[in-house]
């Protein structure tokens, strides 16, 4: 059905402006004093005040590799991360383990592990590809550098960062 | 006026007048005469017409001056081209200064009160507020002024003009209204298109 | 020659201009975005202060970011100064250059304080004391139409050039409304003088405020209904003249990208910049002179005190200047209170509303005098 919408008549008052003008200040300036007495809910002053404490579980920070409850790193080297990862932030140099080593029978393990964090986008996506569950994306987000190198975390920063993680996977376990 | 600055004054607007004529960039031309202007308004200053001054600033150079440039921008002129030089023109044009000049000369050689330095005529203004007194104190705040001490330029150029000249300004509004009708009259075009159907 | 003369006038034209002017822009630069971000429920720019970590200290002083418009200049001064290949290059530099000077001259006849008394001597606190006062600041200002138009020309590209256009034929028209509007002002006063209206006001009431001295007759209240109108007239109009926001098309930023200025870089962008927070300031000092009483203290006719005592004038000007913050306060929360107008709707209002509406004032203001009077 054709439905005509009809022009509002204006009365003389609206037409002058001035009346709805005066609204408008009005509102403005209630907008500056709330916010002067602080009723005002405001963005958060970002060094002082941080939202730590209200992170979510599911939050997504720097990747990080993590050591099991023995100490043993995780990483098996198998560079599925590496392939995986969109921006191509993570390089892996794998090396074999001795055959003298406790943890011989693992096999491979990474002789240098690096993850470019000027480049990585926080996907997730080698947490969620790796079968060792050894990289873990953890809480912390202010990364930051004077040169690109310092950008550059290398397996020790990212063990450094990660820690121990207890748990989940005992496919290496002895009692296994 | 220090003498001085009575010269920087005249250069700058002679300079400037000139390089209206001699520049061909037209924008050149028309800012250069803004600064003429400007000269000028400095001289009338210079005189104590403050009045004078202001409204040559006000009227020439911030309203009629920025009119011509508009249309002078809009209409995209571009620089002149040089000419072959006009001999009979250039003559004419000499002679007809020159002409002037001598005129000019012969006029103020005539002129007897124009001898008297103008820093050795004082401004008589007590003499004038007691004369007005005398004559009924038409205007009391002229008279307040010229006691105070300061010549009252504005005010007396609004006497003079509604009170003596009173009818002559009202022809010239007149005049200037007729005119302003019929630049709208003839620059309206005729309305043959119904509104809302587009052009 | 008067040495006094010579060196006081000096003294008032450094000191208003390069310290009160020039530091308010920088101020103005400030304000806006604080007022623009509390009007938004944002905080704003608060961080800029004393950097005291540099010199080895523990904590910055923050001082509520008011060493930002220092950051900002020193921004403004390191990036890089672009000239276009394509621009008509005497006119491009000639232009932000023309839109700064008229702004920093109009103060000169703007009575920032009645009277100072140095050693004895009593001292205007005006530059020039010129009997053509408003005319004056009108003559001045309108040659910053100028700087505008020419820079428009200058850049030598569309958007400027339409910016340019607009901001000309915007400024002539609301001029005629801004010079109507004071005629009435100008008929009750009898005065052209900035200095004597703005004393004859501290002796009588403000222009919109008659209530001591004369003020409180009958006459003067009957004036109060054109005076309104002019008041109101005036501040309008001069929101245009200064390219303010209900009125900024010469650089509105939906339609003409950045208009007169895009072209323009680093500081001599700033110049366009601070011109007009100059204007805006000067603007602002204008309205206070003419209609809230410039320096002058409420209620208390003070001008004779000020001749005498040292403490009065500085206070006077302590008064004028706080009065000017208040109202430039006005033009900003304005500014981010109303949206842009369009063109034609600004046009019309220029020529078919104020213009009719100042020159009908005119004839009331004749009428009420004519019957006051007698
Ligand atoms: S989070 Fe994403 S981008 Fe970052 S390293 Fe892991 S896979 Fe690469
Ligand atoms: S972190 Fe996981 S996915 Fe990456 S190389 Fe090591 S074991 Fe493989």
């Amino acid at each position: 059905m054709a439905y005509v919408v009809e022009r509002p008549k204006l009365s003389f008052a609206e037409k002058l402006y001035f009346p709805s003008i005066l609204k408008g200040l009005k509102i403005t300036l209630g907008h500056i004093i709330r916010l002067m007495r602080g009723r005002t809910k405001v963005t958060m002053q970002y060094p002082e005040e941080k939202w730590d404490a209200s992170l979510p579980a599911h939050y997504r920070g720097a990747p990080t590799l993590v050591t099991d409850e023995v100490g043993r790193e995780r990483c098996v080297a198998c560079q599925l991360c590496e392939f995986i990862c969109p921006p191509r932030a993570i390089t892996i140099t794998p090396e074999q383990i001795p055959t003298e080593d406790k943890w011989a029978k693992v096999e491979k393990r990474p002789r240098e592990f690096k993850i470019d964090m000027i480049r990585c986008i926080y996907c997730g996506m080698c947490e969620e590809v790796c079968p060792e569950q050894a990289i873990y994306l953890r809480k912390d987000y202010a990364i930051t550098g004077t040169t690109r190198e310092e950008m550059v975390h290398d397996k020790k920063r990212l063990y450094e960062l990660g820690g121990v993680r207890e748990g989940l996977v005992n496919k290496w376990n002895e009692l296994k | 006026m220090p003498q001085p600055l009575f010269y920087l004054f005249v250069a700058v607007m002679l300079g400037f007048g000139a390089a209206v004529v001699l520049l061909r960039n037209p924008v050149s031309s028309a800012l250069s005469l803004v600064v003429s202007f400007a000269g000028l308004a400095a001289l009338y200053v210079s005189l104590n017409a403050y009045f004078a001054g202001v409204l040559q600033v006000l009227v020439y150079a911030g309203a009629v001056m920025v009119l011509f440039l508009f249309i002078i921008m809009l209409m995209d002129i571009r620089e002149e081209q040089r000419r072959k030089i006009n001999k009979v023109a250039v003559v004419g044009g000499a002679a007809l200064v020159v002409g002037f000049v001598v005129q000019l000369g012969g006029v103020l050689a005539g002129y007897e009160a124009g001898r008297k330095p103008l820093d050795r005529v004082p401004l008589q203004l007590a003499e004038a507020a007691e004369a007005r007194r005398a004559v009924g104190n038409v205007s009391p705040g002229i008279t307040a002024d010229l006691e105070r001490g300061t010549l009252p330029d504005t005010k007396l150029v609004g006497e003079a003009l509604f009170t003596r000249y009173h009818l002559q300004l009202q022809m010239v509004g007149v005049l200037l209204l007729v005119a302003t009708v019929g630049v709208i009259v003839i620059s309206r075009r005729e309305d043959r298109v119904v509104s809302g159907s587009g052009e | 020659m008067d040495w006094f003369l010579v060196l006081s006038s000096l003294i008032k034209i450094s000191g208003f201009t390069f310290l009160v002017i020039l530091p308010m822009v920088a101020l103005c630069s400030l304000a806006e975005r604080k007022v623009s971000a509390y009007i938004q429920d944002r905080v704003g720019p608060n961080r800029v202060g004393v950097p005291m970590t540099i010199f080895g200290a523990k904590k910055d002083f923050p001082l509520f970011g008011l060493i930002q418009p220092l950051a900002d200049g020193l921004k403004f001064i390191l990036k890089e100064d672009l000239t276009p290949k394509h621009v008509r290059k005497f006119y491009f530099w000639l232009a932000p250059v023309l839109t700064m000077v008229p702004a920093l001259l109009t103060c000169a006849v703007i009575p920032f304080g009645s009277y100072l008394n140095i050693g004895g001597r009593e001292v205007k606190m005006v530059i020039a004391d010129l009997n053509v006062g408003p005319l004056f600041t009108f003559a001045i200002a309108s040659l910053g139409v100028y700087g505008i138009v020419l820079a428009g020309w200058a850049s030598n590209s569309k958007y400027p050039f339409l910016g340019g256009v607009r901001s000309s034929s915007q400024m002539i028209s609301y001029e005629i409304a801004l010079g109507l509007s004071v005629v009435p002002v100008l008929m009750v006063f009898q005065e052209l003088n900035l200095g004597m209206i703005v004393e004859e006001q501290d002796r009588n009431g403000w222009l919109l405020l008659p209530l001591w001295g004369e003020g409180l007759s009958w006459q003067r209240w009957a004036l109060l209904l054109p005076m309104g109108i002019s008041f109101v007239v005036f501040t309008i109009a001069m929101f245009a003249e200064t390219n303010r926001m209900p009125f900024d098309l010469p650089e509105c930023e939906t339609e003409l990208v950045a208009g007169y200025h895009t072209e323009y870089s680093s500081m001599k962008f700033a110049m366009f910049f601070l011109g007009e927070y100059a204007a805006m300031i000067i603007g602002s000092g204008l309205i206070v002179t003419l209609f809230l009483g410039g320096w002058s203290i409420p209620f208390l006719p003070t001008a004779e005190l000020a001749k005498t005592t040292w403490w009065m004038g500085l206070l006077h000007m302590g008064c004028f200047l706080t009065k000017v913050a208040a109202f430039i306060f006005f033009f900003m929360w304005v500014r981010w209170t109303l949206p842009r107008f369009r063109f034609d709707q600004l046009m019309r209002l220029g020529w078919v509303f104020f213009f009719e509406l100042a020159l009908a004032n005119v004839f009331l203001t004749a009428l009420i005098l004519m019957i006051v009077k007698r």
